[in-house]
């Protein structure tokens, strides 16, 4: 119905993908509060503990494999399965605007 | 309930319990001065004068008082907070406490040299407001010539100085079928996110409310239009789409309940539970003048007024649904019923939600009378000129 221009598109993520945190969101442990968040532009979400050690591997460095084989060992669990865990969530990241492309 | 009735009084450590947490977020009004005169303003119809406004010290007080009450988010707000000369030195205080600082503003009176300032200064986020994509029907609505175009241009530095922006569209009967462009237009200024928001009936819009609202079936057709956009933009642009209450089935968990999350400050300090509150009667709003942020947000009478469950009547008190909505909106609640412990108009099971529905279609049918702009009124003659 609208031919609307569209000058950006969807972050689309891979196992090859290097994301990063844009500055304007920031991940933060509130120490009153107990636990850790993510200020965004008008929104605050708290992430649970896997969204957690991933996140504080996104550093625009790393890519998602390399991600992923940090998380197998430190939780002793097989790479493959982590795999599509890791990319779904990170999806669901980048559409919020949570994670860009590095 | 009687005159005799004891105020339920409670200790600190039993409300942070009972509220569970600190406010998330705090609504700086930092002035009532706009240039635009918008007939949906939020501000109250009494406006509040610039000469009873907060000092930058006091502003810069309640920055820092925000951050050790654990407020994340600072929403710098008015009027047009950019009206403030020093809403820089606020911005400053507020990023170095650690507050996510969010302007929300119309643009006209930015300077791209200013927002560059700002943004060194911390400050992280844009909400840009517009009244229309059709120049001419912007101005009407805001009473406010070539406003469409600085904000264009406004848009385009936020994203020059890689900034996150936001559009927020009030939506009502005198732009509503715009919708598509209204978001064509967020996505070509580049907006990561977009509140395409049908106009609440308070205050002005309430003085407004048979100009500016829209049919039941104009009200659907912005439901499929932002279902089919936020689909198409996924990964692109977030929505987030405020419904009109009064074709609504349910209410709004208003300010995600009462006292429990989100606090407001006039320009002249006046602490607020919601920014329509003044609207009711029976609360005393303390100030930031007077009493610490932490002592008004646990015990001020106005906060612990509507705070929890224990104040709803049926048939919110045994409803399942309080647990997501509170019992909805006190001030709809009064303003419909002369009772602000009324279940709000706009869920079905009120008694008066068949009247509540009634008022918008009729409205709507109607020819739509002219806006009563927002405005300040008149200084009364009797008033001393300022030395």
């Amino acid at each position: 119905m609208s031919d609307v221009k569209q000058p950006r598109s969807r972050t689309i993520v891979s196992a090859a993908s290097v994301l990063r945190m844009p500055p304007h969101i920031k991940l933060r442990h509130e120490a009153g509060r107990g636990r850790w968040i993510i200020l965004g532009p008008e929104r605050v979400f708290e992430p649970d503990e896997p969204a957690v050690a991933v996140l504080k591997r996104c550093d625009g460095v790393r890519s998602v494999t390399q991600i992923v084989q940090e998380l197998s060992k430190e939780y002793d669990a097989p790479a493959a399965e982590i795999e599509t865990d890791v990319i779904g969530m990170f999806q669901e990241l980048a559409d919020k605007g949570v994670v860009v492309a590095a | 309930m009687n005159d005799l009735t004891p105020v339920q009084t409670q200790d600190a450590d039993e409300v942070l319990q009972s509220c569970g947490r600190a406010p998330v977020g705090l609504l700086a009004e930092l002035t009532h001065k706009c240039p635009l005169q918008c007939p949906y303003c939020s501000n109250p119809v009494e406006l509040e004068r610039a000469n009873t406004e907060l000092t930058t010290a006091e502003w810069q007080s309640v920055m820092r008082q925000a951050a050790d009450l654990g407020v994340l988010q600072i929403h710098l707000s008015g009027g047009e907070p950019t009206a403030r000369r020093d809403l820089e030195d606020i911005v400053k205080v507020a990023a170095e406490v650690g507050l996510y600082t969010n302007l929300i503003t119309a643009g006209v009176l930015l300077t791209k040299e200013r927002l560059a300032k700002l943004k060194d200064l911390g400050l992280d986020h844009v909400q840009l407001s517009i009244q229309d994509v059709d120049d001419a029907n912007a101005e009407r609505i805001s009473a406010y010539k070539g406003g469409l175009q600085k904000k264009r241009d406004v848009g385009r530095w936020v994203k020059e100085l890689d900034m996150p922006l936001t559009v927020n569209a009030p939506l009502h009967r005198a732009n509503i079928e715009n919708l598509p462009n209204i978001i064509d237009f967020a996505v070509e200024l580049g907006a990561g996110r977009i509140e395409v928001a049908h106009v609440q009936y308070y205050a002005w819009a309430l003085k407004n409310r048979a100009a500016l609202m829209p049919s039941r079936a104009q009200v659907i057709k912005t439901a499929h239009i932002v279902e089919e956009a936020k689909e198409r933009l996924k990964g692109i642009m977030t929505f987030d789409f405020v419904v009109p209450d009064y074709y609504a089935k349910t209410p709004k968990p208003c300010m995600g309940g009462w006292g429990r999350g989100i606090m407001n400050v006039t320009p002249s300090g006046r602490v607020l539970p919601c920014h329509a509150a003044e609207s009711l009667p029976g609360l005393e709003f303390d100030n930031v003048r007077e009493k610490t942020l932490r002592d008004i947000w646990i015990n001020g009478q106005s906060f612990q007024k509507y705070r929890g469950f224990e104040w709803m009547k049926e048939p919110c008190q045994t409803c399942p649904k309080r647990e997501f909505d509170y019992g909805g909106c006190r001030c709809q609640a009064f303003a419909m019923t002369g009772d602000a412990t009324n279940t709000d108009p706009a869920c079905s099971l009120s008694p008066v939600h068949s009247d509540f529905v009634k008022i918008a279609e009729e409205a709507s049918k109607q020819e739509a009378p002219a806006f009563v702009y927002r405005r300040m009124a008149p200084v009364k003659a009797k008033a001393p000129a300022e030395a």
